[in-house]
């Protein structure tokens, strides 16, 4: 699937949520259940530092595509890391450097995203889309 | 007497919805709201005198220039300074701690020491490592146990003959802890240290008498005593503030320049160089009016039983610990819930319509101290209620519940 089609799958399944507390229950869940990270690859060296919360992120590339995995210490923003993954993993790094960011206001969780919540996910994405960059130009 | 109903009628905000949920704010520890006496004082400053200070012979300069210094003879009487000049008008706590580390760079030599505590706000840390790199002098910190009170007899044991300056602060962000600053003060001198007061937490509760302290400098925001942003204090003795050089250079801080020399301005124009936040400095003025209205005695102790009433009703929460549970301590409760994330449980309880902190609180040293990533902080002020904290007590449990 291209990102695009896995944000529309995204957003049709947030659009079955009635209210915020339904969304953010499945936000739990998601954090919850998803062991993201290798535990070799929670070190100082991949760690994203927010004000609020951190973020680990390690990248690797395969057939020409990359795959990333993540770990949050923050149970909501982990939640949101595995939608984040699941947007950019498997991906070619095009795709990753031309993908846009709107699919998440429309699942109602902008302001998580928002550069003043220090809680990484902004630097994640950044992070993710570095890491895009730095194997298009190596290729 | 102290009427509850009509303090919250003051504070036009405290009607506002947030997600759809009447407003609880318990972030007065990051900024007060303002009552409406402080807002209106803004328009009616500038629908009516405003003028730049000091300057204009013309009678609207003079309305404004005497709005101005009648401010800070307010606040000189507020704090019982001995005299005005010995009150300067700032951007805030950070900018005073800045002027005064800035200052002492010329007094300091290598093998100097400078003491802070373990709770300082970083605002009054990096201040005074710039201070120590640029002279060579060395930071030293006054330890603290784990209620989050300073160890007296280790900071006792720091002080010497090299001890030139003790910057501590009167109440931390994070913990509430009150600290006993006339005894910090006192030894300080005996050594013939200098001290700076960090008020910045203090006066939102407490009414300071630099006399009766005898502290160096106190410095503090008007922003938390219901003033507006961009405002602050710097109180100093005369003759420390004579001791030190200007911070900045500029009109209004000079006596006479020529290309060759400049003599400055006598106290306390020599540190307000430019056109200063005069709207600003007036209206902090009518900020303290309205809280001595209020009255100080009040405050403290009606605050005193919101902290606990909100410590007993948080402690009810099974695995919830405070943080700082010291003797002493301000209307701040910062707390953890086992196992769960502070940042989660300020995401949900502000979905609730309850306004708290989540985070470092600005004192990444503490939350080493304690071993913790964060806390969730909930301060009170005097317009706040049991109710609300009934509110937040509820917020709680549902974000435990939705996190467990």
């Amino acid at each position: 699937m291209t990102i695009k089609e896995i944000q529309e799958e995204i957003v049709d399944e947030f659009s079955m949520f009635d209210d915020w507390m339904q969304r953010y229950e499945y936000i739990i869940e998601l954090g919850k259940s998803l062991p993201i990270i290798d535990e070799t690859y929670q070190v100082e060296e991949n760690l994203i530092k927010g004000c609020q919360s951190r973020v680990w992120l390690h990248a690797e590339e395969k057939d020409g595509k990359l795959f990333f995995t993540a770990n949050s210490d923050a149970i909501l923003t982990k939640g949101i890391v595995a939608i984040l993954i699941r947007v950019f993993t498997n991906q070619p790094a095009k795709e990753i450097l031309d993908a846009d960011m709107g699919f998440i206001d429309e699942i109602g969780l902008k302001e998580h995203l928002s550069p003043t919540r220090a809680n990484g996910l902004v630097s994640m994405i950044k992070q993710i889309k570095m890491y895009a960059l730095a194997f298009q130009a190596r290729r | 007497m102290f009427d509850i109903q009509s303090v919250r009628a003051d504070f036009p905000i405290l009607k506002e919805k947030v997600n759809g949920k009447p407003l609880v704010y318990f972030d007065n520890a990051a900024t007060a709201q303002k009552p409406k006496v402080v807002i209106d004082a803004i328009a009616t400053y500038y629908n009516t005198i405003n003028a730049n200070i000091h300057r204009g012979v013309h009678t609207l300069s003079q309305l404004a220039t005497d709005a101005y210094e009648e401010a800070r003879k307010k606040v000189q009487h507020h704090i019982n300074a001995v005299h005005d000049r010995e009150v300067l008008f700032t951007s805030g706590t950070t900018f005073g701690i800045n002027l005064v580390a800035n200052g002492f760079a010329s007094l300091l030599k290598p093998g100097d020491e400078v003491v802070v505590s373990a709770m300082e706000h970083h605002s009054n840390i990096v201040p005074w490592q710039f201070l120590c790199e640029r002279t060579g002098a060395s930071l030293r910190v006054i330890p603290m146990n784990s209620h989050g009170e300073l160890i007296l007899e280790e900071f006792d044991a720091l002080l010497n003959v090299n001890t030139k300056v003790v910057a501590v602060t009167h109440v931390s962000n994070a913990l509430g802890t009150i600290n006993p600053i006339k005894y910090i003060i006192d030894q300080a001198h005996r050594v013939g240290a200098a001290v700076l007061i960090d008020g910045a937490q203090a006066t939102p509760h407490i009414k300071p008498n630099v006399q009766e302290l005898d502290c160096d400098f106190y410095v503090f925001s008007g922003h938390k005593v219901c003033g507006p942003t961009g405002t602050g204090i710097l109180y100093g003795k005369e003759a420390w503030l004579n001791k030190l050089p200007p911070y900045q250079g500029g009109g209004e801080m000079i006596q006479t320049v020529t290309f060759e020399k400049t003599t400055y301005a006598c106290l306390p124009h020599k540190f307000e160089a430019g056109t200063p936040n005069i709207a600003g400095g007036i209206v902090l003025g009518v900020a303290l009016d309205y809280m001595n209205t209020i009255g100080f005695d009040a405050i403290g102790s009606y605050e005193h039983e919101l902290l606990l009433y909100g410590t007993e009703k948080l402690l009810e929460i099974d695995g919830l610990h405070i943080i700082g549970t010291a003797k002493e301590k301000t209307a701040v409760i910062s707390f953890n819930i086992e196992g769960i994330h502070p940042y989660d449980i300020g995401v949900i309880v502000d979905k609730l319509g309850v306004a708290v902190r989540t985070g470092h609180h600005c004192t990444q040293p503490i939350m080493d101290f304690f071993a913790i990533p964060g806390t969730v902080r909930a301060s009170f002020s005097f317009y706040n209620t049991k109710e609300e904290i009934d509110t937040l007590v509820a917020a709680v449990k549902k974000a435990k519940e939705m996190l467990s």
